[in-house]
């Protein structure tokens, strides 16, 4: 059984998905509980992962026995176990929240979130590239279903534009894929970094055109700046389980820039080594810039929390674009924190607006909140993790980061991510004021709020107090995996020499 | 041969890209679609085109490779449910916002006047 594990975090949710489809309309009770029981389930397997996966092995999982280069294998590393780790954290809370009755709104809601969480599970342990597209499609595919639950006019012209937008990156994935392969002759990422090195100076030009193909295909899905318009609009057009949910999406793409490219262009890449390095870099700064100005812009809760998701990814980057080791393990502790605080704020929004009734999260003067006084204190504590204050994780996630960045580098990174939390703290302090305290004279309007909704935002925001306690094992656990990310040769070696660390099937 | 193939896949990929840009949904999909087949005939020539020859990936004399057979397949399965996908979203957004622009509104229309 055990050696089956790696396999599970896809098997669990297609086979829980395929069993709540048994009834299309109407959401009983039964299909709750088997989607909530599915998504703890889940929780359980990657925690196993994670115990399996900090013993610094690598192991992976050849399916139908073919081994690598040849077959289709899941690699399971530091970095993979601990992706599968945070988006079951994240799905817990989403999906008991959404069980107080967004998934009401339309059909098959909890099938789609199980596919999609497939999908986000298989892109995180594939080791081949044609794969990763394969997993991309199937986690878009059960996005575009669930950013369009519920149905209304925003969402449907939201979506249009994602769905477009995504097929043609969709076409982009597969040029690149196709032109890698012609050059190097291989799909497996392991066995791709081996040819790389000793590839033919000619069709040097080939793999760069490739490479940088795919890094337009993972900006557009990590949203990066020129291709992030679509992004405020569609989370902030989504249901909130969804949006909450969608946090996970672009770390999809930034885990694949972070998978792909000290892999397969590491330093032994020769003159094709770190290509895609300035261009992470400058665009990241860009982003971070950018994004700060939008969120002062935001006249909306949610556009405003989609806003400071781009922040984050923005934050993120930069760190990869330092690539040094110490900038990796403090971007994946931040990677943890931005995910989890990012995904409870969009829950908190549906939860405010539901109480404010038609003001709804649009930063007006609206109706007295019902449960003002803990939605405010939870509003505090996410503004002032996401603003990147002490005492909480954010603070810690932003010093690990400006520690790790090098004197050439800090002129540029310093100012704008110390610039960057202090607009989100403007614009935090402005919505909470207006959401809070400059309410009109009246009753609230009666809209109450279940224990699941509570559940599921605390269950999100307790993230942030517990990683500032669990600080100590969570850094030495990031720095393990940057390690590890930082010596792709051992990847290789327990992949392609099979002697070494026995494959399974 | 070689010319002819690549002539073919610019001439799609081009036409696709002209019209994915245009206002309409309808366009947008049929560029779409375009798209998705000069990409599949890319991706089929992956491999190097090989005429009159045995699917064998290192067999001995002339072969031909099977893996991007293989793979083209897959994406022609995952193009074709996508374009069926973004079809019924496009008679869905024409029925609820009453217009078939990609933005939701009618072409003449300047852009104030959204409301």
């Amino acid at each position: 059984m055990s050696q089956h594990l790696i396999v599970l975090p896809i098997l669990l949710p297609l086979l829980a998905g395929l069993v709540l489809l048994h009834k299309r309309s109407g959401v009983t009770r039964t299909k709750r509980i088997i989607s909530v029981a599915a998504t703890v389930g889940l929780l359980a397997i990657a925690i196993a992962l994670v115990i399996e996966a900090a013993s610094g092995e690598i192991t992976y999982y050849a399916l139908g026995d073919w081994q690598p280069p040849f077959g289709i294998v899941l690699v399971l590393d530091r970095l993979s176990a601990l992706m599968i780790l945070l988006t079951s954290i994240l799905a817990v809370g989403s999906v008991v929240f959404a069980s107080a009755g967004d998934d009401e709104q339309g059909s098959n809601f909890h099938g789609l979130i199980q596919w999609q969480l497939m999908g986000i599970n298989g892109a995180f342990l594939t080791g081949d590239l044609f794969n990763l597209f394969v997993f991309f499609e199937v986690l878009l595919l059960a996005s575009y279903a669930l950013l369009m639950h519920g149905g209304g006019k925003a969402r449907i012209l939201a979506g249009l534009h994602y769905v477009v937008l995504n097929l043609a990156g969709s076409a982009l994935f597969l040029i690149a894929v196709g032109v890698l392969y012609g050059a190097t002759g291989t799909l497996n990422m392991a066995d791709m970094a081996v040819r790389v090195a000793e590839l033919d100076p000619e069709r040097a030009g080939l793999v760069r055109a490739g490479a940088l193909l795919l890094l337009v295909v993972f900006g557009l899905k990590a949203a990066i700046l020129p291709l992030y318009f679509w992004l405020p609009r569609a989370y902030a057009a989504a249901p909130a389980p969804v949006a909450a949910l969608f946090a996970i999406m672009t770390k999809v793409g930034v885990y694949a820039i972070l998978r792909v490219y000290p892999l397969i262009f590491g330093d032994h890449a020769g003159p094709l080594a770190a290509l895609d390095q300035p261009w992470v870099w400058w665009m990241a700064l860009v982003t971070l810039a950018v994004a700060s100005i939008g969120v002062l812009a935001a006249r909306d809760l949610r556009l405003l929390v989609a806003y400071l998701l781009l922040v984050s990814i923005g934050t993120l980057l930069a760190g990869v674009g330092l690539r040094n080791t110490a900038a990796t393990s403090a971007l994946l502790y931040y990677l943890l924190h931005t995910t989890l605080v990012t995904g409870g704020l969009f829950l908190l929004c549906e939860m405010i607006g539901v109480q404010r009734g038609k003001a709804g999260t649009r930063l007006v003067k609206g109706r007295p909140l019902q449960n003002g006084g803990w939605l405010g204190i939870l509003f505090f504590l996410g503004a002032v993790t996401v603003a990147g204050l002490p005492p909480l994780s954010g603070a810690i996630g932003k010093v690990l980061l400006m520690q790790a960045t090098p004197h050439a580098q800090q002129p540029w990174l310093w100012p704008l991510l110390l610039a960057s939390g202090l607009t989100s703290l403007i614009a935090l302090s402005r919505a909470g004021s207006t959401l809070f305290w400059r309410s009109h004279e009246g009753e609230p309007t009666h809209a109450p709020l279940t224990k699941r909704h509570w559940f599921g935002v605390g269950w999100l925001m307790a993230a942030s107090p517990l990683m500032v306690i669990l600080a100590g094992p969570i850094t030495d656990y990031t720095r393990a995996t940057a390690e590890q990310l930082a010596h792709p040769e051992r990847l290789v070696r327990s992949l392609l020499e099979p002697d070494e660390t026995g494959g399974e099937s | 041969m070689e010319s002819l193939y690549a002539i073919t896949t610019g001439i799609l990929s081009a036409s696709g890209l002209y019209l994915t840009l245009r206002g309409r949904t309808f366009p947008v999909v049929v560029g779409l679609t375009l798209l998705s087949y000069a990409v599949n005939l890319f991706l089929f020539s992956m491999g190097g085109l090989t005429t009159n020859g045995a699917v064998i990936l290192n067999g001995e004399g002339h072969y031909a490779d099977p893996l991007p057979q293989a793979l083209v397949l897959t994406a022609i399965v995952i193009g074709f449910a996508m374009t069926a996908f973004v079809v019924i979203l496009a008679m869905r957004a024409r029925g609820d916002l009453g217009n078939d622009h990609v933005d939701g509104r009618k072409l003449d229309e300047p852009r104030e006047e959204r409301g």
